[in-house]
């Protein structure tokens, strides 16, 4: 394909993603902002007052960063793996397998509509948690390369784990057993300073540390790792996701017999 | 000229250790409309999913229109339309949508995805359905749906996977007169289907595949020419004799208005016809008991096995 086929093929794809979320937006778009606004209500509100500060700054603003990046997370990665895993469930994944598009198109037209989803849900819960708190944007550069590369990340995760899943269960195990337990315990509600010198370093192979920790940098200028580690962590793991991908589509595994 | 499709000693092996294909060796002319006929289970749907990309081949070659797929795969699917035998569209998408994102997968601009979208929404007469969800259509206008889409890239050969299963006589009818319209302008089709007169009626060269190897590959023509027997049924016009005795010929009473009378190959119906009159029996219509083709197919799936 000429880089012009394979510009309108990204911008299909594109265009197919994003009407397929926001044509159910009460499925996908809504619920982040309710739930948001209920953790912002009762960790920032109710018991954040009775906390005080962490990390030099008031519980509430602590927990907005890691809050945002966790709608973030959830909705780049929910939306790949729903998406292409329907389209698989459903067969309409062999109208882009019989096509000449690329493999790295069809990467990029799933990953891109999970990260429009992402930035789209950060925006809006970013706007609720105006509602509760001052938001004074520490780096705005880091905030945007942060939100873009995780959401990249977590797009592409969804994209594996829709390629390996049998059934709608095997979509939800992944966000259900490992990414709701990594995020929780990727910092997004304490600092890990408070954590003991052993659970601190375990929280060390945990990639959602680096995800929140270097967001919570670029709102409040505060990180409990170093903000460079952190890129070259989110970095490393988002190229080895999209190598990974790409050599599932490339072989065909579990797409063709 | 490059054939339209070129294969040859294509094998595939399943993890579970069947073996599909044997090592089939087959060619379709550009211009041709070919049928691929086999039972159950023979490896019809097999090579359409290795010439399609859906299957990965174990060994051979595959070409289409000269391009290896293992050389230029995206080369080679630019000249493939492929109509599946299982519906595989979301059917929550209107009918436009799926033609555009298809359109779209092959680089084709919105503006001439929209035009021919009119044109062979016409043609299949699905233009009323254009902005009707998938999940809505019969199964004969999903069918259809299919068909627009395979040739929404206008590819110079279209693969049709058992395009008819399920759609009414009228509608095959008018699915027929499109496939020959657009196999007349200059469209190679490849078609499997189990409605053997259908196959007849369409196509000029056949390959017939049993047990993942092609028993034969010849023209509908050829393959006729080699029955040697054909049973035909006698309708008469007044209550037929207990005994009918016809020289030269095996007729047997079917009932009081019908007979049944061998042809044997040489043998001349005119001349049985006039030994009937001749007889005192008139014939007022006469028909093929079976389908020839129908025929020839099973008595060479007997010989494969």
């Amino acid at each position: 394909m000429s880089p012009y086929e394979q510009y309108i093929a990204l911008l299909t794809l594109m265009r197919k993603e994003i009407r397929r979320y926001t044509r159910i937006w009460s499925q996908t778009l809504l619920p982040s902002a309710i739930t948001m606004s209920l953790y912002f209500l009762i960790f920032g509100g109710l018991i954040g007052s009775r906390i005080g500060e962490m990390g030099g700054v008031s519980y509430m603003e602590f927990v907005v960063p890691g809050l945002i990046m966790m709608a973030i997370v959830t909705n780049s990665y929910a939306n790949v793996v729903a998406s292409f895993f329907g389209a698989k469930f459903n067969n309409s994944i062999e109208e882009l397998l019989v096509s000449p598009t690329p493999n790295h198109i069809i990467l990029l037209g799933f990953v891109s509509g999970g990260v429009s989803r992402g930035m789209l849900v950060a925006v809006i819960v970013t706007l609720v948690a105006s509602l509760f708190v001052d938001l004074n944007i520490h780096s705005y550069a880091v905030v945007v390369a942060v939100v873009a590369l995780t959401s990249v990340l977590f797009s592409l995760c969804g994209l594996i784990n829709a390629v390996f899943a049998n059934t709608f269960d095997d979509i939800n195990i992944v966000p259900t057993f490992v990414l709701t337990p990594l995020t929780y315990l990727g910092g997004v509600f304490y600092s890990l300073e408070l954590l003991p010198e052993f659970w601190a370093t375990v929280s060390q192979a945990n990639p959602l540390v680096y995800v929140v920790n270097a967001f919570r940098f670029g709102v409040l200028g505060v990180s409990d790792v170093s903000v460079g580690f952190a890129f070259g962590m989110i970095g490393a793991f988002t190229v080895v996701a999209y190598w990974y991908a790409a050599h599932l589509l490339r072989t065909g595994t579990r797409l063709r017999t | 000229m490059p054939h339209a499709l070129e294969i040859r000693g294509l094998q595939k092996v399943y993890a579970n250790g069947f073996q599909a294909l044997k090592g089939i060796d087959l060619e379709v002319a550009q211009g041709d409309f070919f049928a691929l006929l086999g039972p159950n289970g023979a490896g019809k749907s097999t090579t359409i999913g290795v010439i399609c990309s859906l299957i990965n081949k174990t060994a051979g070659t595959v070409r289409v229109k000269g391009v290896d797929i293992d050389e230029d795969f995206p080369g080679a699917k630019r000249h493939l339309g492929v109509v599946p035998q299982e519906f595989n569209f979301n059917v929550f998408e209107t009918v436009e949508d799926i033609l555009i994102h298809q359109a779209g997968y092959y680089g084709i601009p919105l503006k001439t995805a929209l035009e021919r979208i009119d044109t062979y929404l016409t043609k299949l007469g699905l233009s009323e359905k254009r902005k009707t969800r998938a999940r809505m259509l019969s199964g004969g206008m999903k069918r259809r749906l299919m068909i627009a889409r395979a040739l929404i890239h206008e590819p110079s050969v279209l693969i049709l996977d058992e395009p008819t299963a399920g759609v009414d006589i009228e509608m095959r009818r008018s699915m027929y007169e499109f496939l020959r319209e657009i196999n007349e302008a200059g469209t190679t089709i490849i078609l499997t289907t189990h409605y053997l007169e259908e196959a007849e009626s369409l196509c000029r060269n056949i390959a017939i595949i049993n047990h993942g190897e092609i028993v034969t590959n010849t023209s509908i023509k050829n393959l006729l020419r080699e029955l040697h027997r054909e049973t035909f049924i006698l309708d008469a016009r007044e209550p037929l004799p207990e005994t009918i005795q016809v020289p030269g010929f095996e007729v047997s009473r079917v009932d009081e208005f019908c007979l049944e009378a061998q042809i044997e190959q040489g043998q001349d119906l005119a001349e049985l016809m006039s030994r009937l009159h001749e007889s005192g029996i008139s014939i007022i219509s006469m028909r093929n008991r079976e389908n020839r083709l129908e025929q020839m197919f099973v008595s060479l799936l007997e010989q494969a096995s």
